[in-house]
């Protein structure tokens, strides 16, 4: 078997007192597309936010091509691994085209800080998200879903092979939700590009990803296809839902059906 | 890659193609540095025209490009030209720690001053002129050497406790402006006691450590402060993309690929030094280093306050608030005009940032 792309081993990870993911392994294929789910506050975010070097685990390690990520110059990581944080923050007024701009960071020198290659990674990554016509717009004016893609793009202008996305389809319509996720499809697809993704949908979940990972209480407790993945069974230990499965008609994929409290004695 | 690329330049941005550089071209980012340098040209020529003979700005212009006649060459170089020049240093030195504080600590309330960095320094200077023998008119090397290392020394440990007191699994920039503000007070105190006790008879002298004055300025000051400038500026403008980065949350600056913390800790001990050999040449000079930046930001219109501008516009402030104040008020320091216009354009930031946060 091949080296996975990026791996947890045994990882702890947590904020001061508080552990929150403990001695936890997750493989992630090369040119897959694996989505997290999980309830709230299960460590989701904290994983993500491990296995893209934001967070140092206290044990344990994350490796990147086979290599620790924390032995790896920071720079050379951010040219291969691209992140896009939970809740993202900007400074007032800043364009659209500045904060894509700002995702060549890692592709910047002291003695050559911005070149052609630099102006056309950043107009490629604005057109792929439709967000050129706002090029010259303040982030913070922008719509909630506006918003996101211009996130969006600025992890894409940073060209990396790996996206680490943390709720990127979250505050936004459904029509929008599937346009990101189209957007992200589309970037495996054409260019192999490797994701990791957390989202909060489980449907759009089973739909969009290869493979599937349910966490619980800071562990993984299941991880395989969708259809492997999500099982009533699995709704209702790690989600408490009370939940029918069945096969979503326009994808095939599982389609998950809460039984509402109020419907329940009706069935 | 495999997308077709047939776009090659980001929208509503105009372009300069050198060779296989590229940048984004910002007419702003150029015209208001070099506007700011042609009026602080203009206002440095008239502030040196300016004392107990009054020379005409033709004839102060005319002396500095080397044509005026023996007398005012004399005047103008060996008496005049030092104050003036120590503005436009001074001035430019607070204008660049201001626009690297707030820009580290995302705040515009960040800068030396409100921060006790130059509080800091100036304790530092202080106690060598009280501590260094006859009070007030230290001399040779002690004054030449001594007051802006104890400056600089003073100023660099403010911002070390400052990060230090301020530090909770990250620096956190709400934190930094309360403990920058307890230090200021006691930095502040200690400038008043260390005056009181070391009985510095030199009113003039005493006054530069409480407001700050360019008055008693003189070549052997200047030295140190460009040197320091000299090392400092390049230092800072080869890291000027690293600042970009650090203006987003630490996971997004982390994700491109910046040491955050390194980053964070170098950035704001290169401003305090900048702070501190100010300090050590002029006294607290406040405002300049809070003001400049935030006004640069919005003439030039960039997300972050700009460098360069920031530099060229605190020296015009400087210069100008010396000029007034002579003008107006002949023999007050300027560090007293600065602290007016300072008091207002604070409570306006507070008012304007407690807007932002109900919106």
């Amino acid at each position: 078997m091949t080296t996975p792309r990026l791996q947890a081993e045994h990882v702890r990870l947590g904020y001061d007192e508080r552990i929150v993911v403990d001695g936890l392994n997750l493989d992630v294929a090369d040119e897959s597309v694996t989505v997290i789910i999980g309830p709230n506050g299960c460590g989701k975010s904290t994983l993500l936010r491990g296995m893209g070097r934001l967070l140092r685990p206290r044990s344990g390690s994350v490796l990147l091509d086979g290599k620790r990520i924390d032995r790896l110059p920071t720079k050379d990581v951010a040219k291969a691994v691209g992140v896009l944080p939970q809740t993202p923050s900007a400074p007032a007024g800043l364009t659209v085209a500045d904060l894509v701009a700002r995702g060549r960071q890692p592709h910047q020198h002291w003695y050559r800080q911005w070149s052609s290659g630099d102006e056309e990674a950043v107009a490629h990554a604005l057109s792929v998200t439709g967000m050129s016509a706002y090029a010259d717009r303040a982030v913070d004016e922008l719509s909630g879903g506006q918003r996101q893609r211009a996130w969006i793009s600025m992890t894409l202008a940073q060209e990396t092979s790996l996206l680490l996305l943390d709720e990127p389809i979250t505050y936004l319509d459904l029509a929008h939700q599937v346009d990101v996720l189209d957007l992200v499809h589309r970037l495996h697809t054409e260019r192999g590009t490797t994701v990791v993704m957390v989202l909060h949908d489980l449907n759009l979940a089973a739909r969009y990803a290869d493979t599937l990972v349910a966490m619980h209480d800071g562990a993984v407790v299941s991880r395989g296809t969708p259809d492997e993945v999500l099982t009533e069974d699995l709704l209702s230990d790690v989600f408490g839902l009370d939940a029918k499965v069945v096969s979503d008609p326009v994808a095939g994929t599982p389609l998950v059906l809460p039984i509402s409290a109020h419907l329940r004695d009706e069935l | 890659m495999s997308a077709v690329r047939d776009i090659e330049s980001v929208p509503g941005r105009k372009q300069v193609q050198v060779g296989g550089l590229a940048a984004s071209f910002r007419p702003r980012s150029v015209l208001v540095p070099v506007i700011c340098l042609v009026l602080l040209v203009l206002v440095a020529a008239l502030n040196i025209g300016r004392g107990s003979s009054d020379i005409a700005l033709l004839d102060v212009l005319r002396t500095l490009a080397g044509g005026g006649d023996r007398a005012e060459t004399g005047i103008i170089f060996d008496l005049r030209l030092p104050r003036t020049l120590a503005g436009v240093l001074v001035g430019a030195a607070f204008g660049l720690a201001g626009a690297l504080f707030q820009t580290v600590a995302r705040n515009p309330l960040a800068s030396p001053d409100i921060l006790g960095i130059t509080w800091g320094a100036g304790v530092g200077a202080v106690s060598v002129i009280v501590l260094g023998g006859s009070a007030g008119q230290v001399s040779g090397m002690v004054a030449e050497l001594g007051v802006p290392l104890a400056g600089l020394a003073g100023g660099l440990l403010a911002g070390l406790l400052l990060y230090a007191l301020a530090w909770r699994r990250g620096l956190d920039s709400y934190r930094m402006v309360l403990v920058g503000i307890g230090l200021a007070a006691i930095g502040n105190n200690v400038v008043y006691w260390l005056l009181t006790v070391g009985d510095v008879d030199d009113a003039t002298r005493a006054t530069t450590w409480i407001v700050g004055n360019l008055a008693a300025v003189g070549w052997e000051a200047l030295g140190p402060l460009a040197l320091a400038l000299a090392l400092l500026v390049p230092v800072t403008i080869a890291g000027v993309h690293t600042l970009g980065g650090l203006q987003f949350g630490d996971d997004t600056a982390r994700g491109l690929g910046i040491r955050v913390d390194g980053a964070r800790a170098t950035l704001l001990l290169l401003a305090a030094a900048l702070a501190a050999v100010a300090t050590a040449v002029a006294g607290p000079i406040t405002f300049v280093a809070l003001a400049t930046p935030q006004i640069a930001l919005r003439l030039v219109r960039s997300p972050q306050p700009p460098i360069v501008g920031s530099m060229v516009l605190g020296g015009l402030l400087t210069v100008s608030a010396d000029l007034a104040v002579r003008t107006v008020t002949p023999g007050l320091p300027v560090g007293v005009l600065t602290a007016i216009l300072g008091a207002p354009y604070l409570i306006f930031l507070f008012l304007r940032t407690r807007k932002e946060a109900r919106a």
